[in-house]
């Protein structure tokens, strides 16, 4: 393999990481406060439809975001009723997240659109452009640059600035989660809400503010999809991602670091998936299948405990009582 | 509080949750500029109005009966297997080995084969987080997903690389041999004098499944292993002391899910397609998770449950084939049944409850 297919590889590492870090954190947002969530690739979807509707209809990619922020926190704010006002079960209500949004933007989409589903293609303005750093060299030359002058040039500049936004978060959620009062909080009330009630702070005040920022989040990582990785909504566009970031979530076992470190690596799977079919190693051939199934084994081999133990959040799926 | 009556409990708020949902999806049809009357009018003709839509309504049905009985029997013992469709998939793998590599001599013998086959692939796909949630405490629900994804991928490599014939672009195993064809429900009620239309899928399967409840049934309620999945799933603590093994009853639990997924493969692979495609399940196995909470997971409300959401199928497809609406307006239906009986069960219930409080006190 060469230089140049290797930076390549390593580029598309960052866009696919992209949406996996953004939902991938607004999981971790929700989960450490005690609200699983397995609705993230509803909400991405119907984000990332939202936003290229928006962004087609009014032809500015920031009334995009808005959209798809919007959308995404009202199904959060489902979520988030069904499971901590109404005490419901948080994961059947994460299945009928991700059912609403499947259904609601093909709907939608046809009848809006008339395309069967999908949005027409965004062009400039309506999408993100990309970034270029200083003394980068443009994405279109492809001139020998060495590997410093490569990795500079290819793989850290010419992205949109939701993917700088996504890497910007990982160190903002570290502190915001263990060096802020609020973070603290939200821990524990993940951990042991009785204590945190106990102090007088509100569980559910907590518990809502949580699944806010992963609407939030969601959202963004909705918008990326349909403006920054591709031109336009596409059904079921977001096609398992949200799974794959949950499945992240639980490889860095609920810490944003790690989250970081397990999105590019399912990222790079991705990208070594879509560049390569199947893989020959000499001895045997990697089917191209089993590099797509492997961010599930590898969250099934991480949950079974025989590489650490991922031990989720103790308070997490149960609603919280008040005792009387 | 008192609690709600039985009739209410097990058929007001299903249904109060059913109109709920239907109102919401008729403001969506008529946002959408088209006439909510019309569409469900256009649903129940093509669906109800003839044998033949009846027999697809049916065929459909006897998909998500055994989808909905697999999650049903694990909800039972408080085990939230999200993993049909997974064990779906495997058991269509099943099904079709079943039927490629053996030379059955009759339908009958192919049937009870695939039957065999079928539910052994599902179970086997079930047993492996049932065994992790048992002796390593991982997570069935993350498990059973990751499952679905995994059985996904595998199924892909088996069609792509080993299963399509020489010269097939298609991902998809080559014809059954027509000899295993399932008899249709059709030439069944025809030899009783009943006239009903062949041309549909409906199969033999379909009282397959009616059966399977009603062992599902006698299972649950009249058997020394049904007492213990009950038990366990009411309370783990009282379950232990009572002598039940919590990893065999999670194992059992699972493997009986695995196994009544794995079924539905017959229906649709040897039943239906006549061969093995890489999408056999169609989204059954997600189906048979709204089945259970409509039907308040007992058999007998799984059977009607699941014929009603054969007719909202059905309807679907007749919907998109008549009208620009979108068949996808049944998935937005769906997710708003399983929202509402499902996740918001108090919303409906707690008013109820304050309803029948005061009429009590009232007397």
């Amino acid at each position: 393999m060469d230089l140049a297919s290797f930076l390549q590889i390593l580029d598309s590492t960052i866009r696919l990481a992209t949406p996996l870090l953004f939902a991938c954190l607004a999981g971790l947002y929700s989960e450490r406060a005690g609200v699983f969530d397995i609705g993230l690739e509803g909400k991405m979807l119907v984000a990332a439809f939202a936003a290229a509707a928006a962004s087609y209809a009014t032809g500015s990619v920031w009334v995009g975001v808005l959209a798809g922020i919007g959308a995404s926190c009202l199904f959060a704010a489902i979520h988030g009723l069904a499971s901590i006002t109404f005490r419901g079960n948080q994961l059947i209500s994460g299945v009928a997240v991700n059912f609403l949004a499947s259904g609601l933007t093909v709907v939608l989409g046809a009848s809006w659109f008339q395309l069967g589903g999908q949005t027409p293609a965004l062009v400039d303005g309506m999408r993100f452009a990309e970034i270029i750093f200083p003394f980068a060299a443009p994405p279109s030359e492809t001139g020998d640059l060495g590997l410093v002058g490569g990795i500079y040039s290819h793989v850290l500049s010419g992205h949109s600035i939701l993917v700088y936004v996504a890497l910007a978060c990982v160190p903002l959620t570290w502190w915001v989660l263990y060096r802020t009062r609020f973070g603290l909080r939200l821990r524990a009330v993940g951990e042991n809400p009785a204590a945190v009630d106990t102090a007088g702070v509100s569980v559910a005040g907590l518990r809502y503010a949580a699944v806010g920022i992963t609407g939030v989040l969601c959202g963004l990582a909705g918008a990326y999809m349909s403006m920054g990785l591709s031109a336009g909504f596409l059904r079921e566009m977001t096609a398992g991602r949200g799974y794959i970031a949950l499945a992240a979530l639980i490889f860095a076992k609920w810490r944003p670091w790690y989250a970081l470190m397990a999105c590019l690596l399912f990222g790079l799977l991705d990208a070594i998936a879509i560049r390569f079919q199947n893989i020959d190693i000499g001895v045997l051939v990697i089917p191209v299948q089993f590099t797509q199934a492997l961010p599930y084994i590898l969250t099934v081999i991480i949950l079974a405990g025989f590489v650490g133990k991922a031990i989720p959040p103790r308070a997490g799926g149960e609603a919280y009582v008040k005792e009387r | 509080m008192d609690k709600l009556p039985r009739w209410a409990d097990v058929v007001l708020v299903p249904l109060i949750c059913l109109i709920i949902a239907f109102a919401f999806c008729g403001i969506l049809i008529a946002a959408i500029g088209q006439s909510p009357l019309q569409a469900i009018w256009i649903m129940i003709d093509g669906s109800f109005g003839s044998t033949n839509g009846l027999g697809y309504t049916l065929y459909y049905a006897t998909n998500f009966i055994f989808t909905g009985l697999a999650v049903s029997i694990a909800f039972q013992a408080s085990l939230f297997n999200i993993g049909g469709e997974g064990q779906a998939t495997l058991g269509g793998l099943g099904v079709a080995l079943s039927c490629l590599l053996i030379p059955w001599p009759h339908w009958s013998l192919a049937l009870l084969g695939s039957l065999a086959a079928g539910a052994a692939f599902g179970a086997a796909w079930g047993l492996l987080p049932a065994w992790l949630q048992a002796k390593r405490g991982s997570h069935i629900v993350i498990t059973t997903m990751m499952f679905n994804f995994i059985a996904y991928a595998l199924m892909n490599y088996v069609l792509v690389n080993l299963l399509r014939p020489m010269g097939s672009m298609d991902p998809a195993s080559a014809r059954f041999d027509k000899a295993y064809n399932l008899p249709k429900l059709g030439d069944i009620l025809g030899l009783v004098g009943i006239p009903f239309s062949s041309k549909n899928p409906a199969n033999i399967t379909f009282l397959i499944a009616i059966a399977l409840a009603v062992g599902v049934w006698a299972l649950l309620w009249h058997t020394r292993l049904g007492y213990a999945l009950r038990a366990f799933g009411k309370q783990e603590k009282a379950a232990l002391y009572a002598g039940i093994d919590p990893v065999k009853i999670t194992i059992y639990a699972l493997l009986l899910s695995g196994g009544i997924s794995g079924l539905m493969a017959v229906n649709a692979v040897q039943g239906a397609a006549h061969r093995l495609v890489l999408n056999s399940v169609e989204g059954a196995g997600f189906i048979g998770i709204a089945v259970p909470l409509m039907g308040r997971n007992h058999p007998f409300g799984i059977v009607l449950a699941s014929i009603l959401f054969g007719f909202l199928y059905e309807g679907g497809s007749q919907l998109a084939m008549g009208t620009t609406i979108p068949r996808e307006v049944i998935t937005v239906l769906q997710a708003l049944v399983i929202l509402f009986t499902g996740a918001l069960p108090y919303m409906v219930q707690k008013p109820l409850e304050h309803l029948f409080a005061k009429r009590g006190g009232a007397k």
